[in-house]
């Protein structure tokens, strides 16, 4: 591993001088042969790579409005020069998300633009070469796909889609990312991130159906490929044993349990994640998507609802009914799909959960946005829901809450720093670094409001802190899921859910 | 007829089917080119009239702009918004008989390059002094800043130092218009202006100007936030592969 230094944490913020070439060595290790050809690219570098990638790069954006759109619109204005956390924390030029996107914005010109192609030197027009295709795998691993630039941007230029087709012109040519490419042949194959077979899966859930049992004295479940129960539990695989994914998961059993619904989790799709999208690949992206469609056809299910997990909402929320769908077989009185934090909010707003506050009370909270819900879909039936609906959750389950910084959080809020397939052991050094922004406004709130914990919807964001946490001076343990908060206050037992447990609706 | 005058006459025509066969071109590629997904910057309008008021105020206001950088914001915004004016008051060399509020626009208007210059010495300087922004400057990027200038400039030059004959510039305009063609008047500052917007006009459809038209065609700025209650699709990606429902 190399060594590297962990920045230090400021005062308060500030927009560091560029350090040309400061983040050029970071690169993730390539997919070997087989991860590359099991999810159909090519298994090592092909002879005419850059014929091909050219022809690949004129392809995709003949398919993209907004590849298009945002190849064309850029006026250097330097908006978003200062926005993109991975900059923040290197200086790396090459990390604003304007000179990220020049990467590719100048091999497009010059091979498809009148200006680039006669006049390559005046409006900085590049070759596709070697040295080029180095500083693509090598920048293109720095982009977490967050949208953070797309916010400040004035026409809304997404250096994510951009990022996306660049790893997916790369996959084309045989240069893939190790972690993302073997992660997506495991969701396709086993049906979850972690490559985590069916009954090792029903191992970990009877395991924690007991650690609760043992625990508060109720019987809740933790139903595996249950047919005809009324809701498929999506949820990224982090949340069966990961800490501190699984005190999520068992969150969520506690509220079904609470709430009387029928629910099921599925061993075909028991996963959220889709890192399709990371790579730019629609079809392995369709793929992973259209495996949750089978399970809920199998299950014979009503209503879909997915876990703590940031990508996967957006993929869920926004995607999924263009990918695999129409959903018209699901109970239409429910949104397809429902988020757990929209499941639990509304039970809460409906009085049908008991919640005791003072179960955490020995925390002071703040919470942390992730990324791809906040600029990537919503919650709930207002623009913005997905700030409101999770805050609305802590605030009914703790007495002690505080917000970061306002320009760090809800559309403004940093991404964790392993986010668009990123959260490679490999990478160490650009996370710990892409970290530092969301460190300094947490180290903010820590200090100003005695701040202890950080509550997380992402499994990504979960792994993540519970990593780079301990870089800057803070216990891994600090980043909690919000499910965990709701599982902790969740009042069970009691002659309601007494006969609740014992419902029918849920047995084998 | 002057050589001169039949120069520029051959010069604006060019320029103008350049620029607009350029544009046409460019702006039914932006409409006819797939959106293979739902990729609205959330938080995002739920509805079409909230996506038209929200790039109401991204084009009237510059409104992420404005969250983006104040300096760039104000700089960029002053540029746009008094070439409006500017361009307004040139209304009147091309119309016969001058619309009544283009008259009521023209005494301030003629101000407006002033603010215009401001704008973009404004924007140039960011290219120099904020190393970030000076690193991704290119050529282009500073020639079309002076360009710019150069126009206006010659254009308060022209108004406020030299004068012109604007009654021999409107018969030349309108000339142009209905086929009918004056002679222009033989002063070097004019020409210079004159040209310099014929240059912007044939770089327009080549260049970064097409941030213009870009705008409307944003999938991240004018896509409603509904993907749940609708069914998304695009030419590319209607069904699923292999599957028909």
């Amino acid at each position: 591993m190399i060594d590297f230094e962990t920045p230090v944490l400021k005062e308060y913020p500030i927009i560091p001088l560029i350090q040309p070439g400061a983040m050029a060595h970071s690169k993730p290790y390539v997919a070997r042969q087989d991860l590359q050809e099991k999810i159909g690219f090519p298994g090592e570098l092909i002879d005419d790579w850059q014929d091909i990638a050219i022809k690949k790069m004129g392809e995709l954006v003949s398919k993209s409005r907004a590849l298009l759109v945002f190849l064309d619109s850029c006026v250097k204005c330097g908006a978003c020069t200062d926005k993109c956390h991975y900059f923040l924390g290197t200086a790396d030029p090459v990390n604003m998300p304007v000179a990220r996107q020049d990467l590719f914005r100048d091999v497009y010109r010059r091979y498809y633009t009148f200006a680039g192609r006669n006049f390559p030197k005046l409006v900085g027009a590049r070759e596709f070469d070697r040295e080029m295709l180095d500083l693509w795998y090598s920048y293109f691993h720095q982009c977490s796909q967050c949208r953070r630039c797309s916010v400040y941007c004035p026409f809304g230029i997404d250096t994510a889609e951009i990022s996306m087709a660049a790893r997916e012109i790369l996959d084309t040519i045989g240069v893939g990312q190790k972690y993302c490419n073997e992660i997506i042949g495991k969701a396709q194959t086993i049906g979850n991130n972690l490559g985590l077979p069916k009954p090792a899966l029903k191992d970990t859930l009877e395991g924690l159906e007991e650690d609760i049992e043992d625990e508060t004295g109720v019987k809740v479940r933790l139903p595996l490929d249950q047919k005809n129960a009324d809701i498929l539990l999506v949820t990224p695989s982090a949340d069966f044993f990961a800490e501190p994914q699984v005190d999520g998961l068992i969150g969520y059993a506690k509220v079904f349990h609470a709430a009387d619904l029928s629910w099921t989790l599925s061993s075909h799709a028991s996963e959220a994640a889709n890192f399709g999208m990371f790579i730019g690949s629609y079809e392995n992206m369709q793929k992973i998507s259209m495996r949750i469609r089978d399970a809920a056809l199998e299950l014979g299910v009503k209503r879909i609802v997915f876990g703590e997990c940031g990508h996967a909402w957006r993929v869920a929320y926004s995607f999924m009914n263009t990918l695999a769908g129409p959903f018209d077989f699901l109970d239409q009185s429910y949104p397809v799909p429902q988020h757990i934090c929209e499941v639990t909010h509304d039970l809460i707003q409906r009085n049908a959960l008991t919640l005791d506050k003072s179960t955490n009370d020995d925390r002071v909270l703040t919470f942390h946005d992730s990324c791809n819900i906040s600029r990537g879909s919503r919650m709930g039936n207002i623009p913005g829901g997905q700030f409101v609906i999770p805050r609305e959750i802590i605030k009914a389950t703790c007495n002690h809450f505080y917000d970061m910084a306002d320009d760090t959080i809800k559309e403004a809020t940093f991404c964790c720093g392993g986010g668009g397939g990123l959260l490679a052991d490999d990478l160490i050094e650009l996370r710990v670094k892409g970290a530092l922004p969301r460190m300094e406004a947490l180290k903010q709130v820590v200090e100003n409001h005695s701040v202890t914990h950080m509550v997380a919807i992402c499994a990504i964001c979960k792994s993540q802190f519970s990593r780079v946490l301990p870089y800057y001076g803070l216990e891994m343990d600090q980043v909690i899921s919000l499910h965990q908060l709701v599982g902790n206050a969740i009042v069970l037992g009691g002659s309601k859910q007494n006969s609740l447990s014992a419902n029918s609706d849920v047995k084998t | 007829m002057s050589l001169l005058t039949l120069i520029f006459i051959l010069l604006f025509y060019a320029a103008i089917a350049i620029m607009l066969v350029g544009l046409v071109y460019k702006i039914r590629l932006y409409a006819i080119t797939p959106t293979p997904l739902r990729i609205p910057t959330t938080p995002a309008p739920t509805t079409r009239s909230g996506v038209i008021a929200r790039l109401f105020f991204e084009i009237v206001l510059f409104n992420s702009l404005f969250k983006a950088n104040k300096w760039t914001w104000l700089f960029g915004w002053l540029f746009h918004a008094a070439m409006l004016f500017v361009l307004l008051r040139h209304l009147r060399y091309f119309t016969d008989p001058v619309w009544g509020w283009v008259s009521f626009v023209q005494p301030y208007g003629k101000y407006g390059a002033f603010i215009m210059l401001f704008g973009l010495c404004g924007l140039w300087a960011r290219r120099f002094l904020v190393d970030r922004v000076r690193y991704v400057s290119s050529p282009s990027d500073h020639l079309m800043l002076a360009l710019l200038i150069g126009i206006g400039s010659t254009g308060i030059g022209i108004k406020f130092v030299t004068g012109t004959d604007i009654v021999a510039i409107k018969a030349f305009f309108l000339g142009l218009i209905y086929f009918d063609w004056q002679p222009l008047p033989t002063d070097w500052l004019l020409g210079i202006h004159l040209v310099l917007v014929v240059l912007l006009m044939i770089i327009f459809p080549f260049s970064k100007l097409l941030h213009a038209p870009g705008l409307f065609f944003s999938p991240t700025r004018n896509q409603i936030d509904n993907p749940r209650e609708k069914r998304h699709s695009s030419n590319a990606s209607a069904t699923p592969a292999g599957r028909n429902w």
